[in-house]
């Protein structure tokens, strides 16, 4: 054990087939365990792309470029100028992208019996399907047709609190860029449903040109809401929308994980209360692995009585053991990280629905299956928490030798 | 110098009410290089003599050396030491590792002395030749006979050549012409190498090739003599 490592891989490796049905059992346990993590973080994974991607697609985009200070105060004052001219000049450099330009307000919006605060968003009609899913979510009429016209889209809870429907007219009341006063009269051509409540009850979209007239914005805006085909491209967009922002004075880029920190913490949170469940399933393993490597250290007392009276160490016949728990559980491993590969990269080409998640998804215009996201964390990450923790298990029956007296040992049935 | 020095070793044993004497005032001293025979019958305390001078069993009093190091105030590392390089045990049941061939098992002991991987292998090969187990090299214990895994423990005992053996009834499962070649082997790594022998045993064939005899009885040495050996 102390000059070559050879004689003792062997050795252990012979010993732990010493009770093959027994290391069975107990690789199988391994085995499943991590196949099992290894499919469900896969597919909790891929349901977190399926959420950001979706949740940045409701509306926010998954960057956005701002004037300094606008994402902590909004105040109206702090506009990107000219942000139609650079919303256009980010189409060109980057054709793959999809850019919209966005202005904002608050203002009292009014039908002939109720108001309520609502957040005023102009955008551009043309260019918001490509970042947002509000202009296909719509309940009944249609989405905003000119550039200037003055008409309105609002969430289903909005149009219930003020009592309008589709075709109806809406008063806002608010105030312009320059402190003047900014009021229109709008109709509703469209009432959108996203299942988001906020959007659904606080926000209503006019066309950009129109809202930069009423609120006496020139050709200022607040926000380019940018978004890429693929979510992993995002850090090097957000490099290159950087490269474009720092030739503007005084603008920033923000990704989505500034934009809506709200959906990292839920990220988190459901990440946290799943790790509980594969606690209990990787604190289950390990007992396992405890009570076959405590009965193969008790049912070999005698053996190992004979191997310290020869002059090794209880240190040494310790670090046997572990090496022996170390190969089990790389067999555990290897087998569990395959199985489980093999069944995740299947689902995460083919989809992986349950009863009852269409009609879920359908509600919300989610895609209605969902795809396991294979990577080397979600390959190996609950399989390396195993792997540790039935190291860890073999530790009490690897002190145990250390009480072992050499005499005693040998009269061990 | 005396090789072993015992003095005045007590071992007692609690049996419910009774207590045994494993070694009663045994007090002795054995040359380096002697052929030494314990004997004695069952429970007469050879085999705690053995276990006490190899520094595998704790005394209730009494001082032993070994090269002038007392053994009994070793702590558990310099004994380990002391076993692994100065002595070679064979013990009454085989004792061999039942996941190793024959020649791993006499390796096994080699590897933790640091020797090399062909020598190991080529005194392994020597050695379990020496005591008629070639061709058997490859063997696990569960494959051999009782006298041919008593074979496997002599070699693995004498293969580094340590300064001493305590062997506890090593013919025990061996026939006439394997206990001949196997005291001949010992006697000749005695003269050679002057390692000691200390030897328990009933046989009074391995008597015979003694040159001490010394007879125990209830825990104490009761008679101790030069003879002629074979």
């Amino acid at each position: 054990m102390r000059a070559s490592i050879g004689l003792s891989f062997r050795l252990a490796w012979r010993n732990i087939w010493r009770q093959k049905r027994r290391t069975w059992l107990t690789a199988l346990a391994m085995i499943f365990s991590n196949m099992l993590l290894v499919f469900m973080i896969a597919l909790q994974l891929g349901s977190y792309d399926m959420m950001i991607e979706n949740s940045l697609r409701i509306f926010s985009g998954q960057m956005q470029i701002q004037h300094e200070g606008y994402h902590e105060s909004q105040k109206m004052r702090l506009a990107v100028d000219d942000i139609s001219l650079l919303a256009a000049e980010i189409r060109t450099q980057f054709p793959a992208a999809k850019v919209a330009a966005r202005a904002f307000a608050f203002a009292l919006v009014s039908s002939e019996g109720r108001s309520f605060a609502m957040q005023i968003a102009g955008v551009e009609p043309e260019q918001e399907a490509g970042i947002s899913t509000l202009p296909g979510l719509l309940e009944s009429g249609r989405y905003l047709a000119g550039s200037d016209a003055a008409e309105m889209v609002i969430g289903s809870i909005a149009a219930r609190n003020l009592g309008v429907a589709t075709g109806d007219e809406l008063t806002f009341l608010g105030t312009g860029k320059d402190g003047s006063f900014a009021a229109a009269v709008v109709t509703v051509v469209g009432v959108f449903d996203s299942g988001a409540t906020e959007l659904d009850r606080g926000l209503a979209e006019i066309p950009l040109a129109y809202f930069q007239d009423v609120f006496s914005m020139g050709g200022s805006g607040h926000v380019v809401a940018v978004s890429v085909p693929d979510l992993r491209r995002v850090p090097a967009m957000l490099k290159s929308l950087q490269g474009v922002a720092g030739s503007k004075n005084s603008l920033l880029v923000l990704d989505w994980d500034v934009l809506m920190p709200g959906l990292k913490q839920a990220i988190q949170a459901d990440m946290t209360s799943a790790w509980f469940m594969y606690a209990v399933l990787i604190v289950l393993v390990a007992f396992s692995v405890l009570n076959t490597q405590l009965m193969s250290v008790l049912e070999r007392t005698r053996e190992f009585g004979v191997i310290m009276a020869l002059g090794i160490m209880p240190r040494q016949l310790a670090l046997l053991v572990l090496l022996e728990t170390f190969l089990m559980a790389l067999l555990g491993l290897l087998l569990g990280v395959l199985l489980g590969g093999l069944v995740a990269s299947y689902f995460s080409h083919a989809g992986f629905a349950y009863p009852g998640m269409e009609e879920l998804t359908d509600k919300f215009n989610l895609p209605s299956v969902m795809y396991p996201k294979v990577s080397l964390v979600s390959l190996l990450m609950g399989p390396v928490v195993v792997f540790v923790f039935c190291l860890l298990a073999a530790i009490y029956p690897s002190l145990k030798l250390y009480s072992l007296r050499p005499v005693a040992a040998m009269r061990a049935v | 110098m005396a090789a072993i020095s015992c003095v005045d070793l007590c071992k007692y044993y609690q049996q419910g009410d009774a207590v045994i004497k494993g070694l009663d005032h045994v007090s002795l001293e054995i040359e380096q290089g002697s052929f030494v025979c314990l004997s004695g019958p069952s429970g007469s305390g050879k085999t705690t003599l053995l276990n006490a001078i190899g520094g595998l069993d704790k005394l209730d009093s009494g001082k032993i050396s070994i090269d002038g190091e007392r053994v009994d105030q070793l702590g558990k590392a310099a004994l380990a030491d002391l076993r692994l390089h100065s002595i070679g045990f064979v013990f009454q049941a085989y004792n061999l590792i039942p996941v190793l061939s024959a020649r791993e098992n006499v390796e096994f002991v080699m590897q933790v002395q640091g020797v090399s991987a062909s020598e190991r292998k080529q005194r392994a090969f020597r050695i379990l030749a020496e005591v008629g187990l070639q061709g058997m090299e490859d063997r696990r214990p569960a494959q051999l006979s009782g006298g041919q895994q008593q074979r496997v423990a002599v070699a693995r005992a004498i293969v580094s050549q340590p300064k001493l053996v305590l062997a506890d009834e090593p013919t025990a499962n061996l026939d006439s012409a394997s206990l001949e070649k196997l005291m001949a082997r010992f006697r000749e790594l005695n003269k050679l190498h002057r390692i000691t022998f200390l030897i328990a045993t009933h046989d009074e064939r391995v008597m015979s090739w003694a040159e001490r005899r010394i007879g125990m009885e209830d825990g104490r040495v009761i008679h101790d003599a030069l003879q002629a050996p074979v």
